[in-house]
Order: C-alpha cells, then structure tokens, then sequence
C-alpha cells in the first residue's frame, strides 16, 4: 500500500507523537505506517480519515 | 496510554518477580527450609502454580493494551518460538530417548530455547517493522 500520511500530517501541523496520541497507536507505529513497512487496521485508516478530513482512498492506495 | 502501559509493564513486573521468587521456594524450601515436609511442598508448588496464572493474566493484559503494530510483532514471535519449540523439543527428546545425547532432556533446556528465540524472533522483527 501506497499512502500519504507524513505529507498530510505535516500539512496538519502534528508530530508523529501527536498523531498517534489522536488515533491510539504509538509514534513508532506512525513511523511505521509512514515508511510504508505496515498497513494500518480499517479502524486506525478511519480515525486517520477523520483527523485528516479526507475519505481513506485520498490517502492510500493500492499497489500490486 | 504512557500511564497505563507503565502500569501493566509494573503489574506483569511484579508478578514475574514473584513468581521466579515461588519457583525459588517450591524447588530449594524442600531441600534447605522444611525439610522433605510434603505437606510445604505440595503447598509450595500450588501457590507458585496460582502465581504463573496470574502471571500469565497479566502479560495477556499488557498485550492487549499493544497497539495493532506492536501486537503484530509480538504475535509473529509468538509464533516463530511456538513452531521452533515443538520441532526442537521433539528433536531434543528423541535424542534422549536412543541416548545420541548421554544427559537427559531436562525441561529447563526447553524453556531457555524458548526465551532466547521469543528474544532473537522480537529482535528481528522490530528491526523489520520500526
């Protein structure tokens, strides 16, 4: 999965602490999901849809 | 969630201190303390035997207060030393058995195998994912 995470959290001003403080998971695991080695749950990509305002599909995408 | 993560890493601290600390009594009491009294012994082993539960309670509640990630890692760790531990288990028991080995398969040597893999599998995969 591609996704664009690190650029809209930027975009919204907060730390990878911060993130993961809002959505429950920890920094390592925004770092993580950021650098693309692991894809979030259908939970934590909704609460990432709701920090970010954005439907799921703006910010990942499905790569084969 | 720092607050509570410490929290549960405490309670499974403490109950794995007191749990070693009954495993310490239940082998050495009968050799140094009350002397071959069984009585203590079987007293002894229940006791450390309720402490393991409550051990085992507390580490299932620290997991699931892991994040998807973290449970992911251990959960595949977990699984790496279940299936390393049956295959060399049985492996380390045959060799007893047709006395390949002249020293009898003990089931500390088990348990070390599983704490030294569980240790080398969580490595390689924080390492993986973080």
């Amino acid at each position: 999965m591609k996704n664009k995470v690190r650029l809209l959290r930027k975009e919204k001003g907060l730390t990878q602490e911060q993130l993961g403080e809002i959505i429950g998971v920890s920094r390592q695991t925004i770092n993580a999901i950021e650098k693309e080695k692991f894809d979030p749950s259908l939970p934590t990509a909704f609460k990432m849809a709701l920090v970010f305002d954005l439907p799921i599909e703006a910010f990942f995408s499905f790569d084969e | 969630m720092k607050a509570e993560r410490k929290k549960r890493t405490l309670q499974l601290a403490g109950w794995t201190w007191s749990w070693v600390i009954s495993l310490a009594l239940a082998t050495f009491g009968p050799l140094f303390i009350w002397e071959e009294n069984q009585s203590l012994t079987a007293l002894a082993i229940f006791i450390n035997l309720c402490n393991g539960g409550l051990m085992v309670v507390a580490n299932v509640r620290l997991f699931r207060h892991y994040d998807e990630l973290e449970q992911k890692i251990h959960a595949e760790a977990m699984a790496l030393t279940l299936g390393a531990t049956v295959v060399v288990g049985l492996t380390y028991s045959l060799l007893d058995q047709t006395n390949i080995i002249q020293s009898n398969a003990e089931i500390g040597g088990l348990v070390f195998f599983v704490g030294i893999t569980y240790l080398v599998t969580l490595l390689i995969n924080r390492k993986k994912y973080l």
